[in-house]
């Protein structure tokens, strides 16, 4: 008898276990879930003055472990965390270094053959930052001068394309992270940073005199933000979204947004006040996945 | 892991070319950079290696000083030194055109200058090397003979020195190539810096890697070549190579 | 210039950059010589044992790793160590590797080309007569290498892998580009956020310049004492 019940529960544990494949078998063999996070993609990713990695996209990743860890019924769940940089992060998610990628990634079809991504947790438009003094107000302004982007980006690799197709002429500089990127400008080696205007905003809000710059008014593109995880892991992505849509449907998601884009963050207390955008708070009532730039119009 | 070797034809996002040419033009780079920079690493290392031999106690102690100063300090910080800090610490204006440079030569000049002189140290003590390996009986002939010291140097020593220390200048002329990565860090767009740069829009990281590793296999392969015909043209019939024992570093 | 010398952000950074920057360079040092001497000699002994196949076989590996430029095999190794760990271990999945484990990896396997060559030089140094009165005695090939030749060759060339392994110490910051945090990734990481490139990079360059060139003077005073008179 008692043979036989041990077997009924082998049997059983082992088709618990069959039935996680990919990142939760990952995740439940070795007890820890990774997340890749940035180091300055404020206030989605980066290192607060404690060196912590904190903001917008942590706190819904944290979230999204919970579910996991529910969702697993494991009674604890170690959070692991890496560095990552717009260049190395797809790789590293292929490559499984990381299980779930939470910064300020774009969500894109060309990216949706390497990676997959969740509802979408922000929408910002791809614009440039310049010195007032420069006087750059249209693309046209930009021609035959020197700018940069950051390395592995949308951004960088949309502003080529433009260089190219309109033949402007451009110099692109391809620096290593945001900091770097925007202290170019600062020091006068570049006349503009291509780069995501809520990244923008926040680099010049920081910046040690922040009257000096001005944001593009004029948009090159519409740049959903998701978190990334593995591709063709179903199992692991029915999880996460249905942990996202929870965040959303239930409200969560506004006192998040307000805890990093409506108040003082770290590590300097600056805060954005940027509200809700419109094509965002679509998003929060129809919560989508797309990489389509015209399904957040 | 699959692969797409067809990436290769497929034209880079800038619509200057194929990722192909994207990459042999990154390969005109790297030479650009290790040529412009061997010539003065040669230029200034056989200066500073010759005159760490003579006998003027205050130039020996000058160039020992020199040599410590770019030995001691990894390459990477070098670079970011001549790019970052140089352009800050000149006079305002000369700063700012500096600066203003545009890319490529804005990274050109600087990567040219670093690894020029970040070589030039390995070049000083081959020279030195190679004129303590000759015999102490040549520049006791030359004086001998009534030469100064500058004739002995010019006419006796040097010329046999640098015929004993081309194998060694062999591989350290593989290593500037190879060094001139190093300027991808400020920007510069040589072979591995576009190489990394195609795996970043194309996603194809096995590729793109390959590709760079094979041209500079082929480049290592035309240099050792072409510098044994070289050193088959220049040698001198009976004078004996010191063989040396193996030198660290690369 | 000076006057507007930022003394004060290299102070308050002290703490970071040498509690998690230079650790994670020394360690990374010192790993890597291990294991790159340990892996060097392997090489250098298959390079001139009896079997030519071995030795085409590291000889190959040798000229490959001396070729390409280190930027370029780390590159290489932080991508493809995942997928060389699940082959090893024979994992479903890639296996899971940070930044210094790739970095670690990297270095010792590169470094172990350059480590091979010197220990080479070193054995093919010691006079075959020691070799010979090793299988007169009835030793074999392992115990001769492993008990009379190495123990004399790595005495010898102990000054050169001390140099070769200063300058790894040097190569280290070559980890900037994997976005690891070794010492002067972390000053990089300083100067980036708080808008001081010439206090950090020039603070970075001392203490590199003191580091090494106090190592290679303990080395020049080593090589004093151990040189052998024959």
């Amino acid at each position: 008898m008692k043979r036989l019940s041990l077997l009924l529960a082998a049997l059983l544990v082992s088709g618990m276990v069959a039935a996680q494949e990919g990142t939760l078998k990952k995740i439940k063999d070795s007890g820890s879930i990774t997340i890749g996070h940035r180091d300055a993609s404020i206030p989605f990713s980066y290192y607060d003055d404690k060196q912590q990695p904190v903001g917008y996209a942590m706190d819904l990743c944290l979230r999204i472990a919970d579910a996991v860890k529910a969702e697993l019924k494991m009674p604890k769940l170690e959070i692991k965390y890496q560095l990552v940089t717009s260049a190395n992060r797809i790789p590293l998610m292929a490559n499984g270094t990381i299980d779930l990628e939470c910064g300020s990634t774009t969500n894109n079809l060309a990216r949706q053959e390497q990676v997959w991504f969740t509802i979408t947790h922000f929408v910002t438009a791809n614009r440039w930052v310049a010195k007032k003094s420069a006087k750059i107000h249209s693309l046209q302004d930009l021609k035959g001068k020197t700018i940069v982007s950051t390395a592995g980006t949308t951004n960088i690799k949309q502003i080529t394309e433009i260089n190219g197709q309109q033949n402007l002429g451009m110099n692109i500089i391809s620096a290593n992270g945001h900091p770097e990127a925007f202290q170019m400008v600062e020091t006068g080696r570049a006349v503009a940073f291509v780069m995501d205007d809520i990244l923008l905003y926040s680099l010049a809000a920081q910046s040690r005199s922040p009257k000096d710059y001005e944001i593009s008014k004029d948009a090159l593109s519409v740049e959903p933000y998701g978190i990334m995880l593995r591709k063709d892991d179903k199992p692991f992505k029915q999880v996460v979204d249905a942990a996202m849509t929870k965040i959303y449907k239930s409200g969560q998601i506004k006192a998040i947004y307000a805890k990093w884009f409506q108040k003082p963050i770290p590590p300097k207390g600056l805060n954005l006040n940027i509200p809700m955008s419109d094509s965002f708070k679509k998003v929060v009532a129809n919560p989508t996945d797309s990489g389509d730039p015209a399904a957040y119009k | 892991m699959h692969y797409n070797w067809k990436v290769f034809l497929e034209m880079e996002p800038g619509g200057t070319g194929s990722y192909l040419q994207y990459l042999i033009v990154g390969l005109g780079w790297t030479l650009a950079t290790a040529l412009a920079a061997w010539a003065i690493a040669l230029t200034i290392g056989a200066v500073v290696g010759t005159l760490r031999t003579t006998s003027f106690k205050w130039v020996v102690r000058l160039g020992n000083l020199y040599v410590e100063i770019f030995r001691n300090v990894p390459l990477i910080v070098q670079m970011f030194l001549w790019f970052f800090v140089v352009p800050e610490l000149l006079p305002t204006a000369l700063g700012d055109w500096i600066k203003q440079m545009a890319p490529p030569w804005g990274m050109y000049i600087p990567a040219v200058l670093c690894l020029g002189l970040f070589t030039s140290v390995r070049v000083a003590e081959q020279v030195r090397a190679g004129i303590n390996s000759l015999p102490r009986g040549q520049r006791l002939a030359g004086t001998a003979t009534g030469l100064t010291q500058a004739q002995t140097y010019r006419y006796v020593i040097l010329p046999q020195a640098f015929r004993i220390i081309l194998p060694p200048l062999t591989s350290e002329f593989m290593n500037v190539i190879k060094n001139s990565s190093v300027a991808l860090t400020i920007g510069l767009l040589e072979l591995t810096g576009r190489a990394k740069a195609m795996q970043e829009f194309s996603f194809r990281v096995f590729e793109a890697y390959s590709a760079a590793t094979v041209i500079y296999l082929l480049t290592n392969l035309v240099v050792v070549l072409g510098m044994r015909a070289l050193e088959k043209k220049v040698r001198v019939p009976g004078l004996i190579a010191a063989g040396g024992a193996p030198q660290a570093g690369h | 210039m000076f006057p507007e010398f930022d003394f004060d952000v290299i102070e308050r950074s002290l703490p970071y950059l040498f509690r998690e920057g230079m650790t994670f360079t020394v360690t990374l040092t010192v790993l890597a010589m291990s294991g790159g001497i340990v892996f060097g000699t392997l090489l250098a002994m298959m390079r001139l044992g009896p079997l030519r196949w071995l030795s085409a076989i590291a000889g190959g590996y040798v000229n490959l790793m001396r070729s390409v430029p280190l930027l370029l095999v780390i590159f290489w190794f932080f991508f493809l160590v995942p997928y060389i760990g699940q082959w090893i271990l024979r994992e479903p999945n890639p296996v899971k590797v940070g930044a210094f484990t790739s970095a670690l990896v990297t270095f010792i396997m590169f470094e172990a080309a350059y480590y091979c060559e010197i220990m080479r030089a070193g054995i093919q140094s010691i006079p075959r007569g020691q070799v010979w009165s090793g299988y007169a005695l009835g030793l074999n090939y392992w115990q001769t290498m492993g008990r009379i030749v190495l123990p004399q060759a790595f005495r010898n060339m102990l000054p050169v892998l001390l140099t070769q392994t200063i300058i790894l110490f040097q190569d280290t910051s070559l980890v900037y580009v994997i976005s690891a945090t070794d010492f002067f990734g972390a000053a990089a990481k300083i100067a980036n956020r708080d808008y001081r490139l010439v206090e950090m990079y020039t603070f970075a360059a001392v203490v590199y310049f003191v580091i090494s060139y106090g190592l290679s003077t303990l080395v020049k005073s080593l090589q004093n004492k151990v040189a052998i008179i024959r």
